[in-house]
């Protein structure tokens, strides 16, 4: 809290200073230097610019009493009942967080119908779940999902909320935030907790290109949303521990003027452009059925397999899966390659990707220049090992 | 019916880095165009308008110089636009942006229909638009991948959601975030370029608010607080890794149980 204030006597010059801000929010105003609208408050002027020249007043502020506020709580996405994956995952980071500070971990679960399936929450290590169970709560609709939040926060008083980044929490998470006037952070891909109970969040921002640590040092509850599979979901105890709570909350409160006239399931799409992970073969593939090893790598890991240019040219496979600078460009986040030498028509569309494999017999391949991970092999051995060595640590 | 858009300026490129010595950071050029998330809520206006007449009010907050978003809003075919524009207004994070632009919007009058874009693509969070409508008090919709049905209190849309589509009625007035390719956005149009040039954009700032209280506004309004910025970690490993097929094969399932894939 508090303002940035210019001394125009102790600015040497102008345009130096004026260079010093990356949002362009410094102007000369026929020789007076003055902040506009653009401003964000980075304090680069400050720190950068002339001694003194930029000077920041902090206001006081008064201080809330952080101690009024307890637990850390996760919201039940779902749809129709079917948890999303990513409440699991936030479960787990919740827990991770409340040890750190000596917290409770809590769920909110709104819905219809719901009860047996919060009884499965309990499995997680997740201290207190609390239903609300009401026919009004079956779709999700904005109005009444955001009073039972604001009914929740009122009677638990959690520090802080994880929110799933699906549509859903999305919509949802603002709408709270903006209720209790407190911050949320989108898409949090670290978080971590003070000794005071601020979390701490970080974010890419700028199109990712740098990172961001944000805190919301004076508001509680702290809200914020983390994507799907970016945390890890807790293994499921055999033990069911914790409670349920089942909470009332009155039908006046539960109206909307939004109407759910139907839910369409969605066709699954595939492809390589969006895939997280892309098992690629090349020409190392002796046959046509060999495709189906690949096929099934692919599948364990969730992704897509594509090809280069010469499986396309013997037709085994479809020309959208082919990666590269006469096919796609593809940036996923995990990309396997299956005896690909790397022609550099192949790897300018794939470089950019976040974690490269590369298997590969011959060591002096070129691809071994664009990936993180080089394995000097023979895909007929290594793949189906990896296979059934995935297998097992599934069924582990 | 009268529908407003909220759009935003944004640096015309996404390209910035942060200087690792002295930890400033660093922008290409001070290029800056109109977010382009909101194209598509500026063309689904449009198509709206096309159909059942009405006005299009663009609104807009940031410096002087984001005026230029507003008239190029006005040569797609925007009726009226307003900025949102004084130093009280900097350092705002989602809550006070969504707080400001929520006063802004009362100031301009009544409205059926708000439209914003899904996301920015220089904050990325898809935040302001949910919350400018609870401080509006009026329900929304997000990620509106179709216009079903405009009727005279209510539209119908497709919500997109991870596995399934949701078609949804809600009444007027209330907001919706349209997804990217709702509607391919047309090009500006020299004849509205020429009509436009002298066309007044107003101006408004924090004087001429309901709410005067400063402290809702800016940094003294922003509840979060960037504590530091730095580059992301990017994969530098370079590893060749030799052996039997039984080791590797451990080696790569270890590897990528770490990094999560399995």
């Amino acid at each position: 809290m508090g303002k940035l204030i210019v001394n125009q006597d102790k600015i040497p010059s102008i345009d130096e200073l004026i260079k010093i801000c990356p949002f362009g929010a410094i102007e000369n105003n026929g020789g007076k230097v003055e902040i506009n609208a653009g401003c964000k408050m980075c304090k680069l002027c400050v720190k950068k610019g002339p001694v003194g020249a930029v000077e920041f007043i902090e206001e006081e502020i008064i201080e809330i009493d952080k101690s009024l506020w307890n637990g850390i709580a996760v919201y039940v996405d779902h749809v129709e009942g079917e948890i999303h994956p990513v409440t699991l995952e936030l479960i787990g980071k919740a827990k991770e967080l409340a040890s750190k500070i000596n917290h409770p971990v809590y769920c909110i679960f709104m819905g219809e119908n719901i009860k047996d399936k919060g009884e499965e929450l309990l499995h997680y290590g997740v201290d207190e779940v609390f239903i609300y169970d009401d026919a009004e709560l079956k779709d999700f609709r904005i109005e009444p999902y955001a009073a039972v939040f604001e009914d929740f926060i009122n009677k638990v008083k959690p520090t802080a909320i994880l929110v799933g980044a699906t549509t859903i929490g999305r919509s949802l998470a603002p709408r709270v935030a903006a209720r209790f006037r407190t911050g949320l952070t989108a898409d949090c891909t670290i978080l971590d907790i003070k000794e005071n109970t601020d979390l701490v969040q970080i974010r890419p921002a700028f199109g990712g290109n740098i990172m961001a640590q944000i805190i919301t040092p004076n508001n509680r509850p702290q809200l914020a949303t983390v994507r799907y599979k970016v945390m890890s979901a807790p293994k499921r105890n055999a033990e069911a521990s914790g409670k349920i709570s089942i909470c009332e909350i009155s039908k006046d409160k539960l109206g909307s003027s939004i109407n759910v006239l139907n839910v369409i399931p969605k066709e699954k799409e595939t492809g390589i452009s969006d895939a997280e992970v892309i098992v690629a073969v090349g020409r190392a593939l002796k046959s046509e059925k060999d495709l189906a090893m690949i096929k099934e790598l692919a599948e364990l890991l969730n992704g897509e397999v594509a090809v280069t240019r010469p499986l396309i040219e013997s037709g085994w496979a479809d020309a959208k899966r082919q990666v590269g600078l006469s096919g796609r460009t593809v940036r996923p986040k995990l990309i396997i390659t299956c005896g690909i030498s790397g022609a550099v028509q192949f790897s300018a569309g794939m470089n950019n990707s976040d974690y490269i494999f590369a298997i590969n017999i011959d060591e002096k391949a070129p691809i071994f220049k664009v990936a993180h991970y080089g394995v000097v092999g023979d895909i007929y051995e290594i793949i189906p090992q990896l296979i059934e060595q995935i297998k097992l640590s599934r069924e582990a | 019916m009268d529908i407003l858009i909220c759009i935003k300026q944004v640096p015309g490129t996404s390209k910035v880095e942060v200087d690792s010595v002295t930890g400033v950071l660093k922008r290409d050029g001070v290029d800056s165009k109109m977010n382009p998330y909101d194209l598509y809520a500026l063309e689904t206006a449009l198509k709206i308008n096309e159909k059942v007449g009405g006005t299009i009010k663009v609104i807009s907050m940031g410096p002087p110089q984001a005026k230029e978003v507003i008239k190029e809003a006005f040569t797609m075919g925007a009726h009226d636009g307003m900025l949102l524009s004084d130093r009280k207004f900097a350092g705002a994070d989602v809550l006070a942006t969504s707080y400001t632009i929520s006063q802004g919007v009362r100031r301009m009058g009544n409205t059926d229909l708000i439209i914003c874009g899904k996301q920015t693509t220089d904050g990325d969070t898809a935040q302001v638009g949910p919350e400018m409508a609870e401080y509006l008090g009026i329900p929304h919709i997000a990620n509106v991948r179709k216009i079903v049905e405009v009727k005279d209190k209510s539209i119908v849309v497709e919500m997109d959601m991870p596995d399934t589509i949701e078609i949804v009625e809600i009444k007027f007035p209330c907001l919706i975030t349209v997804e990217k390719d709702i509607f391919q956005p047309r090009l500006p149009s020299y004849r509205r370029k020429l009509d436009i040039k002298d066309k007044e954009i107003g101006m408004i700032s924090l004087k001429d608010f309901e709410d005067q209280n400063e402290k809702r506004y800016g940094l003294n309004g922003s509840p979060t607080q960037v504590e530091r910025i730095f580059p992301p970690e990017v994969n530098t490993d370079r590893e060749m890794w030799n052996g039997s097929p039984a080791e590797l094969t451990e080696k790569i399932a270890s590897k990528l149980k770490n990094l999560k894939f399995i």
